[in-house]
């Protein structure tokens, strides 16, 4: 980390100001070469100053600079903010003028990296750093913004934590056998901290598996027989919310799939063939598939013709559905509704004509309702929020139950404790922890022990 | 000329001179009083969780400790029975009289062996070489190394209250000079400080008052080759009493006359043994806190007060001791005090002792930051090997940490250096299930008996016992039991399943339920007590000891991935600050070493070891 590196911090082109961040050893001199004003060298940290950047006598632009000196920076180096004018032209002159210098173009990620590296930031939060700039909706955002204050990394801290204490009260019974007046652990303490210890990390992982469904968008699909209203569904979710959609043209058909943003909830439509088409999604694309496809799906919009009595084929249809993620949607309002909702074996079901809207505002409280909305919005929530941290959080559900079935069969106290010690081992990987001290650490804070 | 100079007569200068004389080394043990060669300051107790495994790894290596030990037992005890087999450990009380005699004989009586009263105030080093020390009166002795175990000695001060006094336990000269010239030589010197409680009179204690605590009416030894130790016979017990609120109101109304919140104190003292005033203090909400009477010696009347570290002035001592139940009438022998003294910074020693600084000097024991007599013997004893093992031009012995916990303590003193004074514990070994205090010897006798340290007859005992559990497992796994009536009504009465086929003793061993006595009902199998001990250990704990192996294996992987001595950690490109400032602290030899360093996370061990094998693949 001995180079000092450059970028654009802003979104090139556009807006009126762009932000050029430099940070690293020479950052401060640097800068200072090419700056008209005060002698940035001298001024005091975290201060702003007017002036301009000059190369050979040649004016640049005309910018305000932000010097912030190590360490409270974003990466604990010297960094040196530039606001220059906006517009591909002057930001470019200035950041060539910069690299001219001898100070590096960063490469993507870098003053992230620095910030981990210096030991500003975990992993976790490094994490976040990526989440952050790559969010596709509000959710995506605010968790991530969450795990980068260090919503994530507490969240661990805290349940390994736990860990730890239960570690170290078996831990002081071995090392001090004798201390009679220490609480002994035993087995059925132990079991019913197990417990707690898997339930919490049940809902742990439950949360966040939730909360990644909203950030990646969820997976939905929309079926019901030809000339249900699927169509219009689909057209007024896209139009209404001015989503993304990729229209890609298939061999024999058309083929949609595409992203919905409901009030910071993104549904990420799947490919449910033909859609646009009048036919069966069902006949055309054959059991196997559309039964994979409704095991795919996290959401599943099931259109039915209100207008007209219950089909035998839509009663086939109701066994391959879950409740839990389900909307039945009658459509066709307008010409009258001849289906009894207590006749429908679903808790989800709204009226609506596709036609006009009506009912549209209905079905998205729906959505909002399933996927608790409004808690995440409350609660934002400090999850696992990557693949790599949901896979290591259940290793470790798994090893905590093999330990609860070990200390069933009769293993010792002290071998659970060496589960115990993998299974936080196991989550210090998510913030790049190591546990060798903590445990010495707890124990001696909590017990009294000694000659 | 000496081969070797054992500087300090405590546990690691026994251990050191012992394993150089007996390797055929002319060695010099200087120690500033014969009388106390041995000694045991503190308590009257050996061995312990962990401690204890210690010890006997210290057998198995062909050390001292456990067969004087066995000498000199008062009581016998094994600790953590209702845990598993990994956390079992023996302890004695030891006769504060009797074990230093014994240990003296046994230094009198070894070839090779000079014992010297002095003390060491200076080294003779020249060009980064140790070439012999210089006594207190200014004489010179020569020899080829030096092994320093000091003790806490070096500028040593005992407090109590407000008064200081330059000097060692029992109102010993300490060495004033020596750390001065260890720091002249570019050690980094750490001031720590220890505590040892007051001694009563055993005929003033209501021991009516308290509660009786025997030891282990069993035959138990440290020593693998001991037939008996002298605590089978003695059953000397020892007595439970506890502070209570008028004991800690005393001490909160004392405080700041005790040494340490005085302010008279500037020492770290360890946290594993904090003295009572930090106890209540730290714990104010415990209502009372435990003390253990136990007995110094068979010839004379000191009982010692386990739990009542202090360095209070003597009045005060006085009233505490007089508020506790039982000791109403106690007459202080001797009071607790507070002991200072100076050590240097392990960090700057090798593997196998030696230090970075000086070659052919070795440290062991309290000067390189820990406390116990048994971790202060197994350090004397690996730096009295390795001494030797230079002097021959061999390779040093460097246990691994799934080796022994000799391994952990010291690869712990070496790569993370240390705070407070270091103490084992069951809880440092990340392979503990591998070092049990049943298979010290399966561990380690090999390695003694290369060295030299343990002679043909016990070796050949030890190899007799490594067949018997061969054979043992072979019957297990090739016998086969039938559901005949008997067995199966048997089954029954101890809570297993009835057989309903043939099964081999081995698979009916693995129920849970079933212990190696159970199956002993059933078949004869005439074997030693330890053999069935360490087959029925093996076969119950398998999965976990595989486990075990499996990681201990990753980091062998991590451990052989070696670092060389000229890396400069100024070029490792992306390393965090902190990580490169440890790195070049410690400059671990492996990778495995580096990955241990506090400070040092995953992520930059990961770019170390890009870094290694690009080295690698361009210097091929």
């Amino acid at each position: 980390m001995e180079d000092t590196i450059c970028a654009i911090a802003t979104k090139l082109g556009v807006g009126a100001i762009s932000i050029i961040r430099v940070s690293g050893r020479d950052a401060i001199s640097k800068v200072n070469a090419l700056f008209e004003g005060k002698n940035l060298e001298e001024v005091e940290s975290h201060t702003i100053h007017y002036g301009w950047i000059k190369e050979k006598e040649e004016v640049l632009d005309e910018i305000l600079v932000s010097v912030m000196r190590a360490p409270k920076t974003f990466t604990r180096e010297d960094v040196v903010e530039i606001n220059c004018h906006g517009g591909i032209l002057a930001t470019k002159s200035v950041l060539e003028a910069l690299l001219r210098t001898g100070i590096r173009m960063a490469e993507p990620g870098e003053f992230t990296k620095r910030a981990f590296l210096n030991g500003r930031i975990d992993l976790a939060q490094a994490e976040a750093v990526m989440e952050l700039i790559e969010s596709k909706n509000d959710t995506a955002k605010r968790l991530a913004l969450s795990a980068l204050q260090g919503s994530t990394t507490n969240l661990v801290k805290d349940f390994r934590e736990q860990i730890k204490q239960v570690i170290a009260s078996i831990e002081v019974n071995i090392d001090y056998p004798e201390y009679e007046d220490i609480e002994q652990m035993t087995e059925e303490k132990l079991e019913k901290l197990l417990e707690d210890l898997q339930a919490k990390l049940e809902e742990i992982i439950l949360q966040s598996k939730r909360k990644q469904q909203l950030k990646n968008g969820i997976e939905t699909a929309i079926i019901g027989r030809p000339n249900v209203g699927k169509s219009s569904l689909l057209n007024h979710l896209l139009e209404e919310e001015k989503a993304i959609v990729t229209s890609i043209e298939g061999t024999t058909r058309d083929i949609v799939e595409g992203d919905v943003n409901l009030d910071g909830i993104s549904l990420h439509i799947l490919d449910t063939a033909g859609l646009r088409e009048t036919e069966d999604v069902v006949e055309k694309m054959g059991v196997e598939k559309s039964k994979q496809i409704l095991k795919k799906a996290q959401l599943v919009f099931f259109l039915l013709d209100g207008s007209k009595s219950l089909q035998e084929e839509d009663k086939k249809m109701f066994s391959s559905l879950e409740d839990e993620k389900t909307i039945l949607v009658l459509n066709k309002k307008d010409q009258g509704i001849k289906i009894k909702k207590s006749d429908l074996p679903f808790s989800h079901v709204v009226v609506t004509t596709t036609k006009t809207k009506d009912g549209l505002d209905e079905l998205k409280q729906e959505v909002k309702t399933m996927f608790q909305q409004d808690e995440i919005q409350e609660n934002d929530a400090a999850i696992l929020f990557n693949a790599r941290q949901l896979a290591l959080a259940s290793q470790a559900q798994e090893k905590l139950k093999e330990a609860k079935c070990a200390l069933e069969e009769g293993v010792e106290l002290d071998m659970i404790s060496l589960d115990l010690q993998e299974i936080l081992e196991t989550l210090g990987e998510i913030t790049g922890e190591n546990y060798q001290d903590e445990i010495l650490d707890t124990l001696f804070a909590n017990f009294c022990v000694g000659k | 000329m000496y081969d070797v100079i054992v500087v300090g007569g405590g546990h690691a200068g026994c251990e050191a001179s012992l394993a150089c004389a007996r390797l055929g080394k002319k060695t010099l043990l200087v120690t500033g009083n014969l009388n106390n060669i041995a000694d045991m300051p503190c308590n009257p107790s050996i061995g312990g969780p962990a401690k204890g495994i210690v010890v006997r790894e210290i057998d198995a290596l062909g050390g001292e400790m456990a067969r004087n030990t066995d000498k000199a037992s008062l009581q016998m005890k094994k600790l953590n029975t209702k845990k598993g087999p990994a956390v079992w450990a023996l302890r004695a009380q030891a006769d504060k009289i009797t074990y230093p005699k014994e240990m003296k004989k046994t230094l009198e009586h070894t070839d090779h062996l000079t014992l010297r009263e002095s003390l060491v105030e200076d080294l003779l080093v020249e060009e980064d070489t140790i070439k012999g020390v210089m006594l207190e009166d200014g004489e010179k002795i020569l020899a080829k190394a030096v092994i320093l175990t000091t003790g806490t000695y070096l500028k040593a001060s005992i407090l109590v209250g407000s008064n200081k006094k330059q000097e060692g336990p029992h109102g010993e000269k300490a060495s004033r000079f020596l750390s001065d010239k260890l720091k002249a030589l570019g050690f980094r010197i750490l001031r720590l400080k220890t505590g040892t409680p007051p001694r009563i009179e055993r005929a003033s204690i209501h021991f009516e008052e308290t509660k009786l605590e025997e030891g282990s009416k069993d035959n138990l030894t440290f020593s693998y080759d001991s037939k008996t130790a002298t605590a089978t016979t003695l059953q000397i017990p020892c007595y439970l009493t506890y502070t209570n609120a008028k004991t800690h109101q005393i001490i909160l109304d004392n405080l700041k006359k005790s040494s340490m919140y005085g302010g008279y104190v500037k020492g770290v003292g360890p946290r594993y043994c904090p003295s009572i005033e930090d106890k209540v203090v730290r714990f104010h909400d415990k209502e009372r806190h435990q003390l253990f009477l136990e007995p110094e010696s068979l010839f004379y009347d000191d009982i010692y007060v386990q739990g009542l570290s202090s360095s209070m002035p003597e009045d005060v001592q006085e009233q505490i001791v007089h508020s506790i139940k039982g000791l109403e009438d106690a007459k202080i022998l001797k009071y607790a005090y507070a002991i200072e003294y100076d050590a240097i910074d392990a960090k700057q020693l090798k593997q196998s002792l030696e230090t970075k600084l000086i070659k052919n000097l070795f440290t062991a024991g309290q000067i390189n930051g820990t406390s116990g007599y048994e971790e202060a013997a197994g350090q004397g004893l690996i730096a009295g090997i390795n001494a030797s093992l230079k002097l021959d031009g061999k390779e040093p012995l460097i246990l691994k940490r799934n080796e022994a916990y000799l391994g952990v303590l010291i690869d712990d003193l070496v790569t993370k250096g240390i705070k407070d004074p270091y103490r084992l514990l069951t809880s440092r070994a990340e392979y503990r299930l591998l070092l049990r205090d049943d298979n010290a010897d399966l561990r380690l006798r090999d390695y003694g008996y290369q060295i030299g340290l343990v002679d043909e007859e016990r070796y050949q005992r030890f190899c007799q016992k490594k067949k018997d559990i061969a054979d043992v497992f072979e019957i297990l796994k090739k016998e086969r039991i039938t559901p005949k009536e008997e067995v199966n009504a048997y089954l029954e009465e101890i809570g297993s399943t009835p057989l309903q086929a043939g099964l081999s003793l081995y698979e009916l061993l693995k129920r849970p339920e079933m212990k190696m006595e159970h199956l002993l009902k059933l078949v004869k199998l005439p074997f030693d007590e330890a053999v069935l001990n360490e087959v029925e250990i093996e076969i119950k704990y398998e999965g976990y000891i595989r486990k075990a192996e499996q990681e201990a294996k990753k980091m062998l992987h991590l451990e052989s991935m070696k670092i060389s001595e000229d890396i400069d950690y100024e070029k490792i490109p992306n390393l965090a600050s902190e990580a490169r400032q440890k790195l070049q602290e410690v400059r671990p030899t492996s990778l495995g070493q580096a990955s241990r360093i506090s400070g040092v996370n995953p992520s930059d061990i990961a770019i170390l070891s890009i870094y290694i094998k690009r080295g690698n693949y361009e210097s091929n």
